[in-house]
């Protein structure tokens, strides 16, 4: 029996995994906890010593997220990870900031700070995983959820037209903006990384299949949804934001698009406020 | 996978090997793993496992250790690692 | 660079001293909204905490200024936010927030007259319920009332002290004629000023649970990067933090919330007796409508009319004792407050068959001592 071998052995995550929670509350099918391994694999591949992390969530499936990683870490209200952040960002620059939450969380009722801490070039690392729906209160439409695509709420299709996030991350001022999809599970892993090493606000959307609340009432398995993943893509850096809107028929583009290196909120803030003796003295006692 | 042509120094290329671990009991048989190996080594079992799902299993030795099961696994349930003397 | 005490006589106002208060305590981090009339708390904490090491930042809404302040208390410093009515009400739900991960930190509502935008540069005491219950669920708070700029420095101290001591939120229910008075101000030496800050935890970190009830029925308190690795979520949570959906972990975590709070008052209520000695009728009031009811003991006693007054420090927890053992001797209690009835609804339910009566105003203006002296006539005809 080859099970039998592993006997004793662990997962190479473990030590950054709460395991005395696992299981996690994903559904079988939900890709979250693929994008959760893929951003706990990037966390790893850091070598930056754990606890010099913290990651914070807002509310839904997704903000799950926080209540698994075995860092200090924040499962706040809804739409609040990102002003939740950036107070542990102000207060204390030298951490690597994390939130971890779903599009419905950070988009609908969240969008005001995100874009607020997107202008700012808040130094967090803000990844998105995108549903298209609100996955936990039972798939109701979202701000992302594709213009005639069928809700608990819109049993005729969705009416509206959604967000196009890497878009309105760039336009708001994100210093860094890529999307990826839970199947392109390496390049994703990487892109955190690199997000989580470089300064400014970094925005990772990664979509992702809800089976139970999307799939099921839009006729699509979660394989088929990782179907398209794999097929209806395309990888294309440096994208114009203008031409990444989700449509599968079209074809949707991954990749990086945005990487501008531009002073951070707290290094800003230091260096015009902070007399420069009070500077000195910081960088001296951390 | 088929390929249509084999490279020349082919010989010369050490391959890696790897061993896939499943921890059964983890998985809830969402087939990622199974549909998406490159090297096609999985497949799903026919046992229950102790949440009554069907775990992968492994069908072959042709694992590369690229840790993709790894990675692309929601429930921390398969990793693979190095093996040697094949 | 600037000491972070300014000790002296200083002719300040109300919400400037409270900023002051503020450094004085140790508040190192500061998330605002402008908001009249508690814009010139943020303004002099923009001005003051980069001096002092702090960081001051102007968030995009007051949801957002609140819940930045929890995560900044999270990193290890002291926090605070300063608004009014309609930001306090958008407050609300982080409110909740901070009380279930018992994450200290300092709110100050200089109220303005409501409902909505009411008017916004007049002063009013009408969030004094809202603040009790404002947020969903069942909790605890403390609040405090000061009634002059000195007391918002004096104040504003005891509450970052309370707040620390007690891992919770402590309000201070300022309101715009405190704020934007202007009187004296002294600020003691910096080491005549008693300041406490949370508990740490000591001993194995992987055996730590973050809500397990220590001195005074308050766990340690671990900073991001301490090697605790805590998970703090607003969900129902066991004592190691950990979401559990069940009735026995509810009850568990509110007996802590509620315990903390209920089981120390003695230590938390502050209030202050003038002329109670022999008073028939009690004028029972805090916050700028103690001035009020001063004027009217003053007023009433020349006239011959055995009046005191109890001014609450603390509102919350509200002294119910007090009340109580005041109500065996006394004929009648007056609560002299700007708002139509919130404050006078406690006293009514404590002082059991003694009458209470309400010196109320709709808001925008204090209640005149005349309003007052009519009751206490009456009262006593």
């Amino acid at each position: 029996m080859k099970h039998d071998e592993t006997a004793g052995m662990a997962h190479p995550l473990e030590d950054l995994v709460r395991m005395d929670r696992i299981p996690h509350i994903w559904c079988p099918g939900c890709g979250i906890g693929s994008v959760f391994t893929s951003c706990l694999t990037a966390v790893k591949q850091t070598n930056i010593p754990y606890n010099q992390f913290t990651m914070v969530s807002g509310i839904g499936c997704s903000g799950r997220g926080a209540g698994y990683i075995n860092i200090d870490s924040f499962h706040t209200t809804h739409g609040r990870a990102i002003p939740f952040a950036s107070g542990i960002k102000m207060a204390r620059p030298d951490l690597n900031v994390i939130v971890f939450s779903g599009d419905g969380d950070l988009f609908a009722i969240g969008g005001n700070h995100f874009i607020h801490a997107a202008r700012r070039n808040m130094d967090l690392t803000v990844i998105c995983v995108n549903n298209l729906t609100y996955g936990m209160t039972g798939g109701q439409v979202a701000a992302t959820t594709p213009f005639k695509a069928r809700s608990s709420t819109t049993a005729l299709g969705n009416p509206d037209t959604p967000f196009n996030l890497p878009l309105l991350a760039y336009a708001s001022g994100a210093t860094y903006v890529a999307r990826w999809t839970m199947l392109h599970a390496r390049d994703l892993a990487d892109c955190i990384q690199e997000a989580i090493l470089r300064r400014g606000f970094s925005f990772i959307e990664v979509l992702s299949p809800c089976p139970i609340n999307y799939g099921r009432r839009n006729r699509e398995k979660t394989l088929e949804t990782l179907k398209k993943y794999h097929d209806n893509t395309i990888v294309k850096n440096g994208a114009s934001p203008t031409e990444l809107e989700v449509d599968f028929n079209k074809g949707v583009i991954l990749g990086k698009f945005i990487d501008i290196e531009k002073p951070t909120c707290d290094e800003v803030y230091r260096r015009m406020y902070r007399p420069p003796e009070e500077t000195t003295e910081n960088r001296k006692s951390r | 996978m088929k390929y249509w042509r084999v490279p020349l120094d082919s010989g010369e290329i050490q391959i890696t090997r790897g061993r896939v671990h499943i921890i059964e009991d983890r998985c809830k048989g969402c087939g990622y793993c199974i549909e998406y190996c490159p090297r096609e080594v999985l497949e799903f079992s026919k046992k229950f496992n102790a949440k009554g799902y069907h775990p992968p299993q492994v069908k072959n030795e042709d694992c590369l250790n690229c840790h993709y099961c790894e990675l692309l696994c929601p429930e921390f349930a398969i990793y693979s690692e190095a093996a040697f003397g094949q | 660079m600037k000491p972070q005490v300014l000790t002296g006589e200083h002719f300040i106002n109300g919400d400037e001293a409270c900023a002051e208060g503020a450094i004085a305590a140790g508040c190192r981090f500061f998330g605002g909204y402008p908001i009249t009339p508690a814009t010139e708390v943020a303004e002099q904490m923009s001005v003051r905490l980069p001096h002092v090491g702090g960081t001051f930042i102007q968030m995009e809404d007051e949801i957002a200024a609140m819940t930045s302040i929890l995560g900044a208390a999270w990193t290890g410093i002291k926090t605070m936010t300063a608004t009014s009515g309609p930001g306090f009400s958008l407050m609300m739900e982080t409110v909740g927030l901070a009380i279930v991960t018992e994450t200290p930190c300092v709110v100050v509502n200089v109220q303005r007259a409501g409902p909505s935008t009411g008017l916004p540069t007049q002063g009013a005491q009408g969030d004094m319920m809202q603040v009790r219950w404002g947020s969903h669920g069942d909790y605890e708070v403390i609040a405090l009332a000061p009634s002059s700029p000195q007391e918002m420095f004096d104040l504003t101290i005891t509450a970052f002290n309370l707040s620390e001591k007690y891992r919770t939120p402590v309000f201070i229910m300022s309101d715009e004629i405190v704020g934007h008075m202007s009187e004296k101000v002294v600020i003691p030496e910096a080491r005549k000023i008693r300041t406490v800050s949370r508990v740490k935890p000591a001993g194995r970190k992987d055996r730590f649970k973050p809500y397990q009830p220590g001195l005074l029925g308050v766990a340690p308190m671990p900073a991001i990067g301490d090697g605790y690795n805590v998970h703090v979520t607003g969900l129902t949570h066991d004592e190691k933090g950990y979401p559990v959906m069940s009735v026995d972990t509810q009850k568990e975590m509110m007996d802590r919330l509620l315990g903390k709070i209920r089981n120390n008052l003695d230590d938390i209520i502050l209030t202050e007796d003038y002329r109670l000695e022999d008073a028939d009728v009690v004028l029972v009031s805090y916050g700028v409508s103690a001035r009020t009811a001063y004027t009217a003991v003053e007023e009433a006693r020349e006239m011959g009319l055995r009046v005191g007054l109890l001014r609450l420090i603390t509102v919350w927890p509200f002294p119910e004792q007090r009340i109580r053992e005041l109500a065996k001797r006394v004929k009648a209690f007056i609560t002299v407050e700007i708002n139509m009835g919130q404050i006078s609804r406690e006293v009514e339910r404590c002082a059991g068959t003694v009458p209470g009566f309400t010196a109320g105003h709709h808001g925008g203006a204090v209640v005149p001592p005349d309003d007052v002296l009519k009751i206490a006539k009456e009262v006593l005809a």
